[in-house]
């Protein structure tokens, strides 16, 4: 911040005399922050997730010193991605239609569900080009102490659809983490009743890692997952 | 000169209460270890699933540590599991709730630097019981409450009058005097569990696990009824997962 023109140092004298001036460059903590815009700019920058002071600050400045037809079209991106993306009535997925491009596919398999965590899960899994049936997207995971639980989730949605629709298979596909793990226990424990089978993604061993770094749980999994090779 | 590498690093051993995502691909662990208290920690490039810590930092894992001093936080550059309970309590759901409410509450009674051994050997007790499926998830979290708390300084009485002392078993109990109380000293508005619930939370308390288990499902409702009203009485606000906790 030193030597920038933007930046206004509190002087020592002002500092050792504990003087504050009336609308002067500081916040209500004391700390030394920028004039106007360029400060709100680093504050509404600094909301976003992993971005810190110090990032928000770099990214003001690039911001500052960008062209200003490249800013304007990431005003008009943000803005129409406000504007025009919701989520898809069925699936969950994010969608510029009341239903998102998957369910409206025709050539999907609607007799697979498969049910992802976030919409970013979805993208991975259509990645993979090995899965053609839909998606649910519940919209996180159980997780108590952050204060979500089964009702924050969309769970009841997909029990509806699956008294609505032919569905012959669901694949429960959520994190293979310890919130994830919770929620396809919770999410078998309700489907169990309906009488549609339930798989989950099998767990074990990445490929290209070394067997040795392996942790206990992980290797474990593995080898109760192990398939036959002939 | 002696090695600044050995000064910049420390090893202890600690459960894992909640992680929080950081970055990319990190995650902040909240630990609670035997030596140094509450610990809260970074662990680069867990999220990835070529990470070399796999599930080890997962929460209501128990690991043996070695951790570098960081500017803000420390790092964790090592982690071996000593107790893998997460899978065991994540393959049923009333087990995952209870144990999440007892990390949110280990969580709140402990602080980061303050020597917590006594604090650690219960959650770590608790969430083996849990992993094991040695007794009704309820009970195991209803103990792991009051034993807590009683860890803590606040020990409730069950038996002799909180207030006065006087030689129980009495029928009423008041959270804020401290458990249960004689009819002279009975405030307004206190409880009058049964007895068969007296003795279940006398028994939650003191690990009397042959009565706790032999205890029927009204009992256990009010039990938990009461050790929530007193926890969050001396916790002066509630214990969001508790709401969450399925019980039998």
């Amino acid at each position: 911040m030193e030597g920038h023109p933007g930046a206004v140092g509190r002087g020592d004298e002002e500092h050792a005399a504990g003087r504050n001036r009336a609308g002067g460059p500081y916040s209500r903590r004391g700390t030394i922050v920028y004039e106007g815009a360029v400060q709100e700019l680093i504050d509404e920058l600094g909301r976003l997730p992993g971005v810190g002071p110090k990032s928000a600050q770099r990214l003001a400045f690039h911001i500052l010193e960008s062209d200003g037809e490249d800013m304007k079209r990431l005003v008009t991106a943000i803005t129409t991605v406000k504007e025009r993306v919701k989520f898809c009535t069925i699936c969950g997925n994010v969608a510029e239609q009341e239903q998102c491009a998957i369910c409206r596919d025709p050539r999907r398999d609607p007799s697979m569900i498969c049910v992802v965590e976030e919409s970013k899960d979805v993208i991975a899994v259509e990645r993979t080009r090995s899965f053609r049936g839909r998606y649910h997207v519940l919209g996180g995971a159980i997780n108590p102490i952050a204060g979500v639980g089964p009702d924050q989730l969309r769970i009841r949605e997909l029990l509806a659809r699956l008294s609505d629709e032919k569905v012959q298979e669901i694949i429960i596909a959520t994190d293979p983490n310890l919130e994830g793990e919770a929620t396809a226990t919770y999410l078998v424990r309700m489907l169990k009743t309906i009488g549609i089978p339930v798989t989950r993604l099998a767990s074990g061993l990445p490929v290209g890692g070394d067997l040795e770094y392996a942790d206990e749980v992980t290797l474990g999994r593995a080898f109760e997952g192990r398939r036959a090779m002939s | 000169m002696p090695s600044s590498s050995a000064s910049r690093t420390y090893r202890t051993e600690g459960v894992v209460l909640r992680t929080y995502k950081l970055g990319e691909a990190d995650r902040i662990i909240v630990l609670l270890t035997r030596d140094q208290g509450q610990v809260r920690a970074v662990a680069k490039g867990v999220r990835r699933t070529s990470s070399k810590f796999g599930s080890r930092l997962e929460p209501f894992m128990s690991v043996d540590l070695l951790l570098a001093h960081g500017r803000n936080l420390d790092v964790i550059t090592q982690a071996q599991t000593k107790g893998a309970y997460g899978h065991g309590i994540a393959s049923d759901y009333g087990r995952y709730t209870a144990a999440t409410a007892i990390a949110e509450t280990a969580e709140r009674l402990t602080d980061v630097g303050e020597a917590g051994g006594a604090q650690y050997a219960l959650v770590a007790g608790a969430f083996s019981a849990l992993s094991r499926d040695l007794h009704p998830s309820e009970l195991i979290l209803d103990s792991y409450l009051l034993r807590a708390l009683a860890t803590a300084g606040w020990a409730p009485s069950f038996t002799d009058c909180a207030r006065c002392g006087a030689a129980g078993p009495h029928t009423a109990f008041s959270a804020p005097l401290g458990g249960a109380v004689c009819p002279a000293c009975r405030p307004p508005g206190a409880a009058s569990p049964a007895p068969a619930t007296m003795d279940l939370l006398g028994a939650l308390l003191t690990g009397d696990w042959i009565t706790a288990d032999a205890s029927d499902g009204s009992a256990r409702r009010e039990a938990a009824g009461l050790v929530a009203a007193f926890l969050q009485w001396h916790l002066e606000r509630g214990v969001a997962s508790l709401k969450h906790v399925e019980r039998a």
